[in-house]
């Protein structure tokens, strides 16, 4: 009935995943040592820099808060994942565009972060912008620069739609 | 007689046809970052490869009576427990100490503790396991008996007679000293109109890399050589210190960096626990991996600027600067840093306070101590942070004393813009700064006479807003006066080996390293300039030992001045090679020929002669078609070291604007900017780039972050919920501008940029903050970080 | 830092949650926000974790009556969303947007919340402004909670070992409901150095019925009942002489510090309760 290890089966990415995995295994962990998928970060442990965030079940979440056989059943997307279907292509163009990533390390969970926000539509103020992005550690840029490109995406997504 | 020009002007170095000098190119890596694909140590997984986790010092100080690992060594997946005794028969320790520095002293520091522990976080036992989970169970079943020790937690009070010397053998806690005495001060303070004096505090803090440290050791026993994966600043540097230590020749290691998640400087120093990596490796014969997590980072990773500087200033009533005398004390941990020594940074605040200015009177005293906390050392701007906090916190207590306003005094006292070359009060050459028209940039971009209207109407309103200044000079491109004099096995100096390949793009191996600062875009932009290429033939190889010249790697802002420089020279020696296969074979002489776009052209009108691709293709494939006696040389290395000045100084000035709610002791910060002067800029973007990241930093340092210790030197706040890092929502936006001065020490005329923000931030916040106070007679605040409860206290409220 | 190992178990209803709690060393996975980071510390260590995710039936938002009926497992992010809450229970959706951040709120639960109370959360001090309740499932069945007897100490509340937090039940706004909401943090989503979550009822030109709940300056959520009687009395600056709140210090901010932004909290809350309903 219970277990230290346990089987699980979920969908990374769109692949069917299934793996036996210890109990204490976080998400993240899972995802970087198991399955090699090394776009999402460590940085904390503690859920307080973001630099393991990725999308669970369509919603953001911290993957060293979360268990890997909590996922069970579940989709799960990474960087890779969000990168390679197309959905962050102009979020990534727009960070290029501006330098707003220097070492890259909590790059992709910016990413999701400000997909998050910006698939809700609209054009967030940049106080809403820093907002949504204010539990996302960044070291380097001091974040002006990724404010800026999550803003421009924000103008050319809502330009497109008129 | 009459000169007739009647050819095209003579391009400048710089002026080369579809130049990359100048433009904001986008990085060619940020692709692969973006998508998740970067090749962080922390991501580094080889076969057979073990993790150790290390047992750490809960004590502050405290002696190793013994150490039983009898129950731990049984534990699931483990492979070894080794303490450091064990350890010492594979890696010898280490001193922290610079002979240029001199009187500093530092006792041996072995790789894991022996007999002694003397910091809370200092490795006493190594886990080494399949997996670090396993590791860290296993490392809670070893039972270590210690006999704690008294700590020495007070830099005030560490050279007492009564208080316990950490290392007997030094003698006394004293790392290093240094006293500076220039000019009159006595009589200069005598004859002031008006003396501030005054303490300042920077709070002790650690760089909180994104990344945390990690380091992949894989000793080959077959090869007998050793690979190492690290997030180091300088590649060289450490391959030297792991052949070292180990015993081993230099071409034995290899030390390869590939993407770091963050520097700062915190990952140019020998960590304890990575050489301890390493050792295992060798001990072990297979690849051990060490990622610190969060908690040991916050008491293992360098801290720095922890400074309590008494410092005074004197000043005519007409604003005219005559005298600075500080006396700077420092608690570092218990051992000076290796190999670039924990005297630096304080050496620095000596050196510069005062700086910009030309104040010819000023005595200083530093005094470096050991403590029972974290090792400190250098983290990015060492020591500016101080001195300008020091020297501009000074300034403008002045000019609010004498009532004049804070532009307006440093106008009277700033270095004049052409009287080059000139020497500061403590000994520093200047080429060519630009202060005074960076002032005058400044002015202009944030308006600062609407501004001061604003601030005049909102007071009225009871809303305190408030405008800071900084001027500041920064140590950039250090020649081999930094450390080379003093015995460090540090180049100074830098290389880049360019190469055409067989299809016509190049290939530069540089030996400054990448850490997110764009030296791979900025290394790539100056060959294809240099050489005569579009940008995307040029692949960059950075980070190996094996494959990149001999090279001092990235720090103290050096990549783009010096690797810059020698990847230009490169170019042009590539050049030179290529036009005399050239000429050869277009039977033209090389001088009248040039490269352009890919293209061998004439240099006069541009005439496409010879696509270098089949240029290649000849002199790789068909050098039987070329000419008896020419031997194509299709690959050239230069290098670089700058010899005219010790360091090419720039200089810059920031503001800060904000508001304090004079209810909650809350600092809103409002806009920043920063007009920088770094020479010839290679990319602006980058260098804008840099300058916002550093001004956060310091901001960080100026109003949130501090490593808190109790009296028994235990960290209190050294998770990430505690320990206060700038996230968005309360960073400004920031603006910059440039002046350019370029230096004549290079052909670039590239000088460093990447500590400036840094520098200035903290130093222009705290203005800002004293002036929003200045009507309310709030105590002027200048002990760092100010937190709300300081800011409700210098206004009585609490 | 990696947690010590544990055993993992799916309880699929609230009787089998408290049946696997009377096992061993177990402790409840719900949102995990804090749990996980605290096992992930080696802060925690129990031999069980009991992931209750997958019960259905607690994660609804309902007004019944005049209550306000949250099951347990509400994430954050659904009650910040949910237009009962905004309508029918005003104070918990001022106190959403301070918990934390999006990634938490996606996972964060609000009974998770309230029984971990720490004390420098949002949403426990809310229940107790708001003189909500709890309901409990243990060993000898159902009950309720009342929030003044539920917080006791530092994260001790009036759960036992074997009991599950199953809703949270606050009472419906009415036209006469007035509420105020504020907070100090250094960073946007930190916890509160100081924070007031209170409500009241309008009573001609005063209040009655007014209830201050401050949190992040003890142990638990503190009401601050004598402060309640004066600005009940129309007198501000009389609620805020008579704050006797004694906070410990703490890395953040000293207890003077903290008693200091206390009463400025008052005043920006008083003024928030004395507004017209829109």
């Amino acid at each position: 009935m219970s277990e230290r290890a346990l089987d699980i089966s979920l969908t990374v990415n769109g692949e069917t995943v299934a793996e036996r995995v210890e109990a204490r295994k976080t998400l993240v962990d899972f995802l970087r040592d198991d399955l090699s998928l090394t776009g999402s970060h460590v940085g904390c442990e503690h859920g307080v820099c973001g630099a393991c965030t990725v999308r669970v079940n369509g919603e953001i979440a911290r993957a060293c808060l979360m268990l890997a056989v909590q996922c069970d059943g579940t989709t799960v997307e990474t960087i890779e994942g969000l990168s390679d279907s197309g959905e962050l292509a102009d979020l990534q163009a727009a960070f290029a565009q501006r330098n707003a990533l220097q070492c890259g390390f909590c790059t992709p969970a910016m990413l999701a972060t400000a997909q998050d926000l910006l698939k809700r539509g609209g054009v967030p103020s940049r106080d809403a912008i820093r907002e949504q992005m204010s539990g996302n550690y960044c070291r380097c840029t001091g974040y002006h620069a990724i404010v800026d490109a999550i803003e421009s995406v924000a103008q050319a997504r809502a330009g497109a739609k008129k | 007689m009459k000169i007739v020009e009647d050819s095209p002007p003579v391009l400048t170095a710089l002026d080369r046809p579809n130049s990359y000098i100048g433009r904001s190119v986008p990085r060619p890596n940020l692709h692969r970052l973006a998508q998740g694909r970067g090749q962080y140590v922390s991501d580094v997984s080889l076969p057979r490869m073990a993790h150790v986790a290390y047992l750490r010092s809960p004590h502050a100080h405290a002696n190793i009576v013994s150490i039983d690992a009898s129950t731990a060594k049984k534990a699931p997946g483990i492979i070894a427990v080794v303490t450091g005794a064990e350890l010492a028969k594979v890696m010898t320790p280490w001193v922290g100490v610079l002979t240029h520095l001199k009187g500093l002293k530092s006792a041996p520091q072995p790789p894991i503790a022996v007999e002694r522990a003397c910091w809370q976080g200092e490795a006493v036992c190594a886990v080494v396991a399949r997996s670090r989970a396993q590791a860290e169970d296993a490392a809670e079943l070893i039972e270590v008996n210690y006999q704690p020790l008294p700590a020495v937690t007070d830099a005030e009070t560490a050279l007492d007679a009564k208080t316990p010397v950490i290392h007997s053998s030094l003698g006394d806690n004293l790392c290093f000293e240094r006293k500076l005495d220039v000019g009159k001060v006595d009589d200069a303070f005598a004859s002031s109109d008006a003396v501030i004096e005054t303490t300042f505090v920077t709070g002790r803090h650690t760089g909180v890399t994104n990344e945390p440290r990690a380091i992949v050791a894989d000793w080959n026993e077959g090869e007998q050589r050793l690979t190492v994966y690290q997030g180091t600043q300088a590649p060289h540097m450490m391959q030297n210190l792991f052949a070292k230590h180990l015993g081993l020749a230099e071409h034995q290691v290899r030390v390869l960096t590939k993407d770091v998640g963050g520097s700062f400087g915190i990952m140019v120093h020998t960590y304890a626990d990575e050489m301890a990596t390493v050792a295992l490796s060798k001990m072990l014969k297979r690849p051990v991996k060490f990622v610190a997590d969060r908690i040991e980072s916050f008491v293992t990773d360098i801290h720095a600027r922890d400074h309590r500087i008494k410092a005074k200033i004197g000043v005519k009533k007409d604003g005219t600067i005559i005298a600075f005398e500080i006396d700077d004390l420092t608690g570092i941990g218990p051992y000076s840093v290796y190999p670039r020594t924990s005297g630096i940074e304080a050496n620095q605040v000596v050196n510069l306070v005062g700086g910009p200015y030309t104040c010819s009177n000023y005595r200083a005293q530093a005094r470096v101590v050991f403590t029972n906390k974290n090792v400190m050392c250098q983290y990015r701007a060492v020591g500016h942070p101080i001195a300008v906090a020091v020297t501009e916190g000074l300034v403008e207590l002045a000019a609010a004393k004498i009532g004049m306003d804070p532009l307006e005094i440093r106008r009277r006292n700033l270095l004049p813009d052409d009287a080059y070359p000139a020497q500061s009060a403590a000994g520093l050459k200047f080429e060519k700064l630009s202060h005074h028209e960076s002032l005058a940039h400044l002015d202009a971009m944030m308006n600062y006479a609407a501004l001061r209207a604003e601030q005049k109407k909102l007071r009225a309103q009871g809303i305190y807003r408030g405008i800071g200044f900084a001027s500041f000079i920064e140590v950039t491109n250090p020649s081999a006066a930094f450390y080379g004099v003093g015995g460090a096995r540090i180049s100074s100096q830098d290389g880049a080996t360019i190469k055409l390949d067989a299809q016509g793009a190049i290939i530069v191996a540089t030996g400054v390293s990448e850490q997110g600062q764009g030296a791979e875009a900025v290394m790539a932009q100056v060959a294809a300039t240099s050489f005569g290429v579009p940008i995307e033939r040029v692949r960059v190889i950075m980070g190996d030992t094996d494959n990149t010249p001999y090279g001092g790697g990235t720090w103290a802002s050096r990549a783009a001045g010096i690797g810059g420089e020698a990847a230009w020279q490169a170019g042009k020696a590539l050049r030179a090679n290529v036009l005399a296969v050239a000429g050869a074979m277009l039977q033209a002489k090389p001088e009248t020929l040039d490269i352009r776009n890919g293209v061998v052209v004439d240099a006069a009108n541009g005439t496409e002669r010879l696509p270098l691709e089949e240029l290649a293709r000849v002199a790789y494939f068909r050098p039987d078609t070329l000419p008896a006696g020419i031997q194509a040389e299709i690959v050239a290395t230069r290098h670089y070291v700058p010899r005219a000045w010790p360091f090419a100084f720039t200089n810059g000035v920031q503001a800060s604007y904000l508001e304090v709610d004079t209810d909650t002791g809350f600092v809103k910060l409002l806009k920043h900017w920063c007009v920088e002067d770094c020479g010839t800029i290679i990319n602006p973007q980058l260098v804008d780039e840099q300058i916002r990241g550093g001004v956060v930093q310091g901001i960080g340092a100026a109003l949130f972050e501090q490593c808190l210790y109790d009296e028994r030197g235990q960290m209190l706040n050294g998770n990430m919920a505690d320990y206060l890092v700038p996230m968005a929502a309360e960073m400004p936006d920031i603006e910059c501008g440039h002046v350019v001065s370029p230096t004549a020490d290079s052909e670039l005329g590239a000088k460093g940029a990447g500590e400036a923000g840094t520098a200035g931030a903290p130093a222009c916040v705290m203005n800002a903050i004293n002036d929003a106070l200045r009507p309310l007679r709030a105590q002027p605040l200048t002990d760092m970080p100010f937190t709300p409860d300081k800011i409700l206290r210098a206004l009585g409220k609490v | 830092m990696k947690p010590a190992p544990f055993a993992y178990a799916r309880a699929r209803s609230v009787d089998e949650a408290v049946a696997l709690l009377g096992e061993k060393d177990a402790k409840l996975l719900a949102g995990g926000q804090s749990l996980i980071a605290s096992l992930n510390m080696r802060l925690s260590a129990p031999a069980l974790l009991i992931d209750i995710n997958g019960i259905g039936g607690l994660d609804g938002i309902a007004r019944n009556g005049d209550m306000v009926e949250i099951g347990a497992l509400t994430r954050h992010a659904a009650a910040e969303r949910s237009d009962v809450i905004a309508q029918h229970a005003p104070l918990i959706a001022r106190a959403m947007p301070h918990i934390g951040h999006v990634a938490i709120r996606s996972r964060g639960t609000l009974g998770g919340s309230i029984a971990f109370a720490d004390p420098a959360a949002e949403l426990p001090a809310c229940l107790l402004a708001l003189n909500g309740e709890v309901e409990v499932s243990g060993p000898k069945g159902k009950r309720t909670i009342k929030a003044d007897d539920f917080f006791k100490g530092l994260f001790e509340t009036a759960l036992g070992a074997q009991d599950v937090l199953t809703a949270i039940r606050v009472p419906a706004a009415t036209k006469e409901t007035r509420v105020g909401f504020a907070e100090l943090a250094r960073r946007h989503g930190d916890y509160a150095m100081v924070g007031l979550a209170a409500s009241a009822k309008v009573d001609g030109k005063n209040l009655k019925d007014v209830r201050l709940a401050f949190f992040g300056v003890g142990a638990t959520p503190v009401r601050a009942k004598k402060a309640e009687a004066a600005l009940a009395s129309g007198d501000v600056e009389a609620a805020v002489k008579a704050l006797d709140l004694d906070p410990p210090d703490d890395v953040q901010a000293t207890s003077a510090a903290k008693k200091h932004l206390a009463g400025v909290l008052l005043r920006r809350v008083a003024k928030q309760l004395m507004e017209a309903r829109p």
